[in-house]
């Protein structure tokens, strides 16, 4: 077991190295494409960090986690149009807005369990999609160009390349290290109580609606930074970054990764993307590979790549 | 009897056309253990749910310690010191034993708003745990996971988490379903040290068991109490011998 343990740990110190190596390998080479893709796949891997959870550790299947991105991005969209280009009001607001928004999907949709919970989660992703595709001043359907990204004065410059990919990765770490603390913490220990056995929580003596909705609120604003940072990427926002089938490709990265494991999201979302890149590379109907594929995993493997590097061994 | 631990009075609870609870009255006074029998339907596990507050009676007030619990939800009859034992195994099954039971502990020691330390490196949460579990006699399999315990474990672990939360009382319902002989006479040892310091309502089809631990007997037939007294009294009265006990001793000796 023990050596089973080491083999996971050896296969995500090699990613994160990986990872934390990349841009000298773009500068030697001038193969910028990679940087651009991987500052794609950290960012998502935020945002399927915060979907796990929920998901994995509260076993709340939300199907309209990609609206977060949306809220997140969407912010930094509207204040840069308006002429508000401060990093400092823009990310505490996104942040902001984001959390609120969790807090009213949150409110409504945990008074519901299993496909309810999943439909409420998935119709209020929609209302607010439809709600970006009607902001006609935000470019409605076509979307909304940002020309400046987020001003941090002198402190940090979000073009340079580089350094907005060692910012996404340092807020990945961040991000990956909180769920790790409360998800051992007491709190996390009510959310996964309350995911095993919801009813016998209460009976003996939890509150659980309110701890699970600040989880929800957790997950919802992390999730938001995802937006915040997506916006940043592409210099650009638009109705499509929320639609659901992002929130289904969330979804297939935490299953893909492994569900309750703490760098199963990062791995799922790194062989997703990387998958998907490779495929599509080959065949224009990468998806009859990758669907197979991924049927595979969840059919064999059910605590994902992760549960297979630990030999069964979870946690 | 005023300053009985739990008052029920007039209790009454339908589902539909049936009456599940008929006005039940019964007082359980500190220190006692009452048994509740009666053959299957007859609301005990309707009467348990509505003490624990998981179901509305349509009548009738519930008092715990003198104050009304009627209209209270769940965690709060539990905050109350008000514990109770499910009768199909409700566990963590995903957690190890240790676990479930300092899940309980914690349930108990103040809000669980806290994000950051390490709830199993916590000796506030997991010591109480550990002595609760040695309280049932299962210290050695405290790091099993709980899907992996038998049912007699299953059941022990159940009356460990009980007494987690620091109840004033516990209801149990059926804790010695699907026992074996060997492992209900351990139940019935755990019970009757408990006896001693908890007043405990005690659901349960095993005669034996119930005639060896109860203070007094409140036997419900169709959900409604057909006669209350000590054990003594129950296993004479002809009312509660044609309903019940007559048919159970058939089962029991045949």
């Amino acid at each position: 077991m023990n050596r089973l343990a080491t083999r996971r740990g050896l296969v995500v110190a090699v990613l994160m190295i990986f990872l934390a190596l990349l841009p000298f390998y773009t500068a030697i080479t001038g193969n910028f494409f990679l940087l651009t893709l991987f500052t794609r796949i950290v960012i998502l891997a935020i945002a399927a960090t915060s979907l796990n959870l929920i998901m994995g550790y509260g076993g709340m299947v939300s199907f309209g986690h990609a609206a977060y991105i949306g809220v997140g991005g969407y912010v930094i969209g509207i204040l840069a149009k308006e002429g508000i280009a401060s990093g400092f009001v823009q990310w505490p607001l996104a942040l902001a807005v984001s959390a609120l928004f969790a807090l009213a999907v949150g409110a409504l949709s945990l008074r519901t369990r299993g496909v309810y919970f999943i439909m409420i989660t998935l119709a209020f992703a929609q209302m607010i999609y439809y709600v970006a595709v009607g902001l006609d001043r935000y470019g409605g359907d076509d979307g909304l160009t940002i020309y400046r990204r987020s001003q941090f004065a002198d402190l940090l410059n979000l073009s340079n390349r580089t350094l907005f990919y060692y910012l996404c990765l340092v807020l990945l770490v961040g991000t990956i290290y909180l769920t790790w603390r409360l998800v051992n913490s007491r709190f996390g220990m009510v959310i996964q109580g309350s995911r095993s056995n919801d009813r016998r929580m209460r009976s003996i003596g939890f509150p659980t609606f309110r701890y699970r909705l600040t989880c929800f609120v957790i997950a919802g604003t992390m999730c938001g930074l995802a937006g915040v940072l997506l916006a940043n990427h592409t210099d650009f926002v638009s109705p499509a970054m929320m639609h659901w089938t992002r929130s289904g490709d969330l979804i297939v990265m935490v299953v893909l990764g492994g569900m309750a494991s703490t760098f199963g999201p990062l791995i799922g979302a790194v062989a997703l993307l990387v998958l998907e890149e490779v495929l599509s590379g080959i065949t224009e109907y990468w998806q009859i590979i990758l669907g197979p594929l991924l049927l595979l995993v969840v059919l064999f493997a059910r605590g994902g790549i992760d549960g297979l590097l630990a030999g069964g061994q979870r946690g | 009897m005023a300053d009985a631990l739990l008052q029920i009075e007039g209790l009454t609870k339908r589902f539909g056309g049936v009456i599940a609870s008929d006005e039940i009255s019964l007082d359980v006074p500190g220190g006692e253990l009452h048994a509740i029998i009666g053959p299957n339907g007859a609301g005990k596990t309707t009467l348990i749910g509505q003490l624990t507050g998981e179901l509305d009676p349509d009548a009738g007030r519930i008092r715990f310690d003198g104050a009304d619990i009627t209209a209270l939800p769940v965690h709060r009859r539990s905050q109350l010191g008000l514990a109770r034992s499910f009768q199909i195994t409700s566990l963590f099954l995903d957690f190890t034993a240790l676990d479930n039971v300092a899940l309980a502990v914690q349930a108990h020691a103040g809000h669980s708003f806290r994000f950051w330390r390490n709830a199993r490196h916590e000796t506030e949460l997991r010591e109480p745990a550990r002595a609760a579990l040695q309280r049932v006699g299962l210290s050695a399999r405290a790091d099993v996971l709980v899907a992996n315990l038998s049912h007699g474990e299953h059941r022990q672990l159940e009356i460990a988490m009980a007494l987690a939360t620091g109840p004033r009382m516990l209801l149990l319902d059926e804790p010695m379903a699907g026992m074996g002989p060997e492992e209900s006479a351990r139940m019935v040892r755990t019970l009757r040290a408990l006896k001693a310091e908890l007043t405990i309502l005690l659901v349960e089809h095993d005669m034996e068991a119930v005639f060896a631990l109860a203070d007094r007997i409140t036997v419900l037939v169709y959900g409604r109490v057909i006669a209350s007294g000590a054990p003594e009294a129950i296993r004479r009265n002809a009312e509660v011998r044609e309903a019940y006990l007559g048919e159970q001793q058939v089962v029991v000796h045949g």
